[in-house]
């Protein structure tokens, strides 16, 4: 499948804490926005991926961009990990002609809507055992393995003030960003309120309204579309032996999770490698994901990525910028689906933090999920 | 207030567990062919010839791998309780089998009266065990401070 279909379209709405739409017609507006940037009729639609907690199916998205016969759908599971698996099974599906036009998309009212820890309990193996304990949210989970990261590599969270800064920093460049207009400095990290110690207000991502969709199709027919192509050049999934989702406490060594089992089946397939990425966009729900994701994908190399973090390396201008529309944490939590559009630009060479003559990027799923990562190419 | 403890929802995989914690032993599994610990309980061994695992009664003793003090927003008992402390201990037996509970300053204490700054990685820790109601008992921690 390596670089037999590309990503031509991306579309996406306004972010804001609350949006007034359905998250079914904010889904709608984002995916004819990438099909209009695709310059790609929606008749013409006959694939689909999206997220196993999306709220629209497929059958309402058809209907209502009007699709023509549809010969391949696909959800894939795990919130954050999904994200670029979407893209990368369209990929698949179109470089082995199950679909000619793919639409993946994540919509999601996040900001307005309930939190999802607050809901009733299932029957959960993993749930009877942390959350009587008071392991409630997703931050207290990612807290946990935060605190055992920075104890058994002698970190500090300087190391997550310089992820939750560098990535500030590039949204303060994107107007589409919602901390745009809200520069960070370090004593205000520092200052911020707790939320789950040693995590601090700034070390979580937003909470956002909001919905994004990019169109894939084949190489070739990519060379029609109005815009430089994103070669959809690598793709893998991870999930990997005896792990737990989002408590991965309970395997042989958990500071080394999904990225690590996804990273070494997507580098096996791509001629790109680790050394040759000189834009990344990490899944940053919280910032020592950013941390785990730079060593589990070989950016750095494991028990590294709080030194490697030093120096501005990660924002405006460093050597390797990550996230540089502002990522979950600071241009929109969309459960990453902003990471693939803004991959894209940085191939178009439209990055409001572009970084120069980067011509292919590594845009991954959650650690500490089922993953998944893809690399793109700047196409000709 | 309205303020109840969450109690764990669970299916028959796990029942064992909880039916040791009111018996005042902590049970986990243990794969009949390898003889490695099994956790979180699941409905054969991951291992060997994929036999039903068997349940065994641990020491109740093991060192802090991690822990975190989370501040609200949170349900409302616990957020009654903040900060309280949530910890990973390591068993002895294996310490990669690892249970999240809570550190409390005494048997029988609330979930806030431990000075969350005392916590230390490493530290010695033992089993007691917290009757919530009839039917469920839950597994928390206190120091052991005669070891190290």
């Amino acid at each position: 499948m390596k670089d037999a279909a590309a990503i031509v379209g991306i579309g996406q709405t306004a972010f804001a804490k609350s949006l007034e739409p359905s998250e079914t017609r904010l889904a709608i507006d984002a995916i004819l926005a990438a099909l209009g940037d695709a310059g790609i009729a929606a008749s013409e639609v006959d694939g689909f991926a999206s997220y196993t907690l999306e709220t629209t199916d497929e059958v309402e998205i058809a209907r209502s961009i009007g699709a023509g016969d549809v010969t391949f759908f696909s959800q894939v599971g795990y919130g954050g990990g999904a994200g670029p698996a979407t893209v990368g099974q369209l990929a698949m599906a179109i470089a082995t002609g199950q679909c000619d036009v793919g639409v993946a998309w994540r919509a999601r009212k996040r900001g307005s809507g309930p939190r999802p820890w607050t809901g009733a309990q299932q029957p959960s193996t993993p749930g009877a055992f942390t959350r009587p304990f008071g392991l409630l949210r997703p931050v207290d989970e990612i807290a946990l393995l935060t605190r055992r990261y920075l104890h058994e590599y002698g970190a500090t969270r300087d190391a997550l003030s310089n992820v939750a800064l560098a990535i500030r920093a590039h949204a303060n460049r994107n107007p589409n960003a919602l901390m745009h207009d809200r520069p960070l400095t370090r004593e205000q990290y520092f200052e911020a309120r707790w939320i789950s110690e040693p995590l601090c207000l700034f070390d979580n991502c937003l909470e956002t309204d909001g919905a994004l969709a990019c169109v894939l199709v084949s190489a070739e027919r990519a060379r029609d579309c109005p815009h430089p192509p994103a070669l959809v050049h690598a793709f893998a999934q991870g999930l990997p032996a005896q792990h737990q989702t989002m408590v991965n406490y309970w395997c042989d060594d958990p500071l080394t999770g999904p990225a690590w089992t996804c990273a070494k089946k997507l580098w096996s397939r791509s001629d790109v490698q680790p050394a040759d990425i000189r834009v990344a966009q990490l899944y940053d729900a919280f910032t020592p994901l950013v941390l785990l994701s730079l060593e589990g994908y070989g950016l750095c190399g494991r028990g590294e990525a709080a030194a490697f973090t030093e120096d501005g390396v990660l924002g405006p201008g460093g050597r390797l910028p990550v996230n540089t529309s502002g990522g979950g944490l600071s241009e929109a939590y969309v459960h990453g689906f902003n990471l693939i559009l803004e991959g894209v630009r940085q191939m178009r060479g439209t990055s409001t933090s572009q970084v120069p003559d980067a011509d292919s990027t590594l845009v991954t799923g959650g650690e500490g999920v089922p993953t998944s990562a893809v690399v793109l190419r700047r196409g000709p | 207030m309205n303020s109840e403890p969450l109690l764990p929802v669970f299916g028959p995989d796990a029942a064992p567990f909880f039916e040791g914690c009111r018996a005042g032993e902590l049970r986990v599994q243990r794969c009949r062919d390898t003889g490695r610990l099994i956790f979180p309980p699941r409905p054969v061994s991951p291992w060997g010839a994929h036999a039903e695992p068997e349940w065994t009664t641990l020491s109740g003793r093991g060192t802090i791998w991690s822990f975190a003090v989370p501040h609200p927003p949170l349900l409302p008992w616990f957020s009654d309780r903040t900060p309280y402390n949530v910890i990973v201990v390591a068993v002895d037996e294996d310490p990669r089998v690892r249970l999240v509970g809570n550190l409390l300053a005494d048997e029988g204490g609330d979930l806030n009266e431990l000075d969350s700054a005392t916590i230390e990685i490493g530290a010695r820790v033992r089993v007691v065990f917290d009757p919530i109601n009839d039917e469920i008992t839950l597994p928390r921690w206190v120091a052991v401070r005669e070891e190290k």
